[in-house]
């Protein structure tokens, strides 16, 4: 056993090597935000950076963020409207923008929308100040987890949707983050409040202007309450270098609907940790897409919880794995003692377009109610021969039937979002990546 | 119809093809001419799906004997994708489903590819719209079909419709429909015929790969052919798929074998 131990390499302070280099966010105005972020920070003491060894973990080795450094960005950025244009989303009601984690009000806009709140933090913590603190990290999903922690010690700004009830608002909210700093370090933190009755869409949306490495770190968290409907439209299109650690947690209310699809098609390692929770009749609909080639890895975790009777979850996520290009997903689905009538129906679909290309994939449910209705399942393949022999026959090479049918492996996730000016954007780039022009 | 001077589409000799190293077809022969509908009609398993695949070139089937020539080209040696630009067509029996692929990118797509290699003009999207929706009016299919994923969750009817639908917009010269009328109910069956019927010119030639004689009713079969494991076995004129239809197949087997059929097996193989 000695022998053992003394093989392995001395164990690194990662976390420590990692906060060493950050200077503590000066002191806030707001009580509430001071008491979170030194909350945070005591957790951090008893936490420490993931390896391997960590069954959360086994699949994603953080060994090359560790090979660098990364420093926050303080100073406002000089971004102009017409640097961000390709981003733009023509069919949205406000927009909040950060640039490099800073928020950027010369690119937001509007302020809100009739009744419907947009802001940045420190302006809602004037206007909503109790729900603020009431909600503002009160996600108990997020309390030992890392990143997460990180987050909130550093938090500095917060993008902010508070929906009054009964409210509907029918065009998206664009929450954007750019990226534009090599080495950069980001926090970015969303705060979505649905009260009840009200309906939006959000679209959360990460984008570069820079091919360097930098490392973002989001926690988004959504609240609804009951009989209101959300849609979440979450998008990681970073840097071809970046390192992107999400954490998402929902609360969803009774009878309270949260669909949401994720994609993740940028950054060299990225992570989406997502939590649902729901209450008596809720319902969900979470579904992913990965689109991975070259070296990338994409980890997807998602952990759906159902507490109360009569919830349903639907969850569709799907892989495709090109190059050397590495896909991780596990998805937990858990059906607690007392959640009767539970309807949950889970799949991991997964297309290995290389030799070379890996795919993990883990669905996970774990029942302790007798009367419910689940299922599960998972499949990695390749292309299938009939469905490529079916477009031959109609005039297609090969090749272009490959390529049609990869796009439209993706396009099925893709279809699902709910903004069509940022579906179109998402089809032309998964076009141009599989090199098909239906 | 037959008009024994209309040039030769299809000749297939002495056709062998193996699937799994299991044989399958065993020494089939058959000529097409312009102008003319073929039946192709037989029990389970005797071949005529295979048959049909292998026309269309799939890859999975080996062809281990034989010859096909379309139109005086060798066409064993062309892969699915020309097979289909020169001229032929497979409407299949379990057309596949798409999801992700809206029905009008996909059928645009592939006239598209077919008119460009051909060095005829492609059509834009509004094109192309006002150009399909006449199409489907012969089918009597509902636009909404061009909006919704490749035959996905269309009944067996609207699959079999959307099949022909591609052979209207493609318009080949040898159409083999595989189990065409499967699943489909009796009116579903008229409209599904009467489109093929009205495809049908003295340039072309369709076969109609059928378990049943009621989509015969519908479209007049010139000729029928009976297979029995793995080769024609009988050609007849159209009465002979009423006289299967009361009789079923196992007559004609007896005659076939009567008559020195493996001798005649061992000959063409």
């Amino acid at each position: 056993m000695s022998t053992e131990t003394a093989l392995r390499p001395p164990t690194v302070d990662r976390l420590g090597a990692l906060l060493a280099s950050q200077p503590l966010p000066e002191s806030s105005p707001w009580a509430a935000v001071n008491a979170l972020r030194e909350q945070a920070q005591t957790a951090l003491g008893a936490l420490a950076m993931p390896t391997l060894r960590d069954e959360a973990w086994r699949f994603t080795d953080l060994a090359p963020l560790h090979r660098l450094t990364f420093q926050p960005v303080v100073a406002a950025s000089r971004l102009q409207p017409a640097d961000i244009a390709p981003f733009a989303l023509d069919d949205t009601a406000c927009r909040l923008v950060f640039v490099d984690g800073v928020y950027a009000p010369q690119l937001s806009g509007p302020a809100n929308e009739g009744e419907v709140v947009v802001t940045d933090l420190p302006t809602a913590m004037d206007t909503h100040g109790a729900a603020m603190k009431a909600q503002l990290g009160s996600q108990q999903a997020l309390g030992d987890n890392v990143f997460a922690a990180l987050n909130t010690a550093f938090l500095q700004d917060a993008a902010v949707v508070v929906v009054p009830r009964d409210v509907v608002l029918t065009a998206p909210v664009h929450l954007l983050f750019v990226a534009t700093q090599a080495g950069a370090l980001s926090h970015p933190r969303c705060l979505v409040l649905a009260e009840t009755g009200s309906r939006m869409t959000l679209v959360e949306d990460y984008v570069a202007l820079q091919d360097a490495a930098y490392l973002v770190n989001p926690v988004t968290e959504l609240v609804l309450s009951d009989h209101a409907q959300v849609t979440h439209v979450r998008v990681q299109r970073d840097g071809p270098q970046a390192f992107h650690i999400a954490n998402c947690a929902v609360s969803v209310g009774r009878s309270a609907n949260y669909r949401s699809v994720s994609v993740a098609m940028g950054a060299q390692l990225s992570r989406y940790h997502l939590q649902v929770v729901l209450g008596e009749g809720a319902e969900c609909a979470v579904d992913g897409l990965a689109l991975l080639a070259g070296s990338q890895l994409a980890d997807t975790h998602s952990f759906i919880d159902h507490r109360q009777p009569h919830g349903t979850s639907r969850q569709l996520h799907k892989c495709i794995a090109d190059g050397n290009s590495h896909a991780v997903f596990n998805g937990k689905v858990v059906v607690r003692p007392g959640a009767q009538h539970t309807d949950s129906a889970q799949s991991s679909r997964n297309l290995l377009l290389s030799g070379r290309a890996q795919v993990d994939t883990q669905p996970q449910l774990e029942i302790f109610a007798d009367d419910v209705k689940c299922t599960h399942g998972a499949t990695i393949g390749q292309l299938d021969a009939e469905e490529v022999f079916y477009l031959q026959s109609r005039g297609l090479t090969d090749s272009a039937a490959r390529k049609l049918l990869t796009y439209a492996f993706g396009a099925e996730i893709i279809e699902r979002i709910a903004a069509g000016s940022l579906k179109n954007q998402l089809q032309q780039r998964m076009l141009a990546q599989t090199g098909s022009h239906p | 119809m037959i008009n024994p001077n209309s040039p030769v589409l299809l000749e297939v000799h002495g056709l062998c093809a193996s699937v799994n190293g299991i044989d399958i077809l065993k020494g089939l022969d058959l000529t097409v001419r312009r102008g003319e509908v073929h039946a192709i009609m037989g029990p389970n398993g005797s071949g005529k799906s295979t048959f049909a695949k292998v026309l269309a070139g799939h890859t999975a089937y080996e062809v281990t004997a034989g010859t096909v020539h379309f139109e005086g080209q060798d066409l064993l040696s062309l892969p699915p994708e020309a097979r289909a630009l020169a001229g032929m067509f497979l409407g299949f029996q379990y057309p596949i489903e798409i999801p992700g692929v809206a029905n009008s990118q996909f059928l645009r797509l592939s006239y598209n590819t077919l008119q460009a290699q051909r060095g005829r003009e492609e059509l834009d999207p509004l094109e192309f719209d006002d150009f399909v929706r006449e199409k489907m009016k012969l089918l009597e299919m509902s636009p909404d079909f061009l909006d919704r994923s490749v035959n996905e969750g269309f009944s067996g009817g609207e699959k079999k419709r959307n099949e022909i639908l591609q052979m209207a917009l493609l318009e080949p010269r040898l159409a083999i429909l595989d189990e065409t009328d499967s699943g489909l109910d009796i009116d579903a069956l008229r409209i599904v015929s009467q489109g093929v019927n009205q495809l049908i010119t003295p340039n072309n030639a369709v076969v109609l790969v059928t378990h049943y004689q009621r989509l015969l009713n519908y479209i007049v079969p010139d000729f029928v052919h009976v297979m029995e494991a793995g080769r024609i076995i009988k050609t007849g004129k159209k009465e002979l798929a009423l006289e299967l239809e009361k009789r079923g197949y196992d007559w004609v087997g007896a005659e076939h074998a009567a008559a020195g059929g493996a001798r005649t097996r061992e000959v063409s193989a």
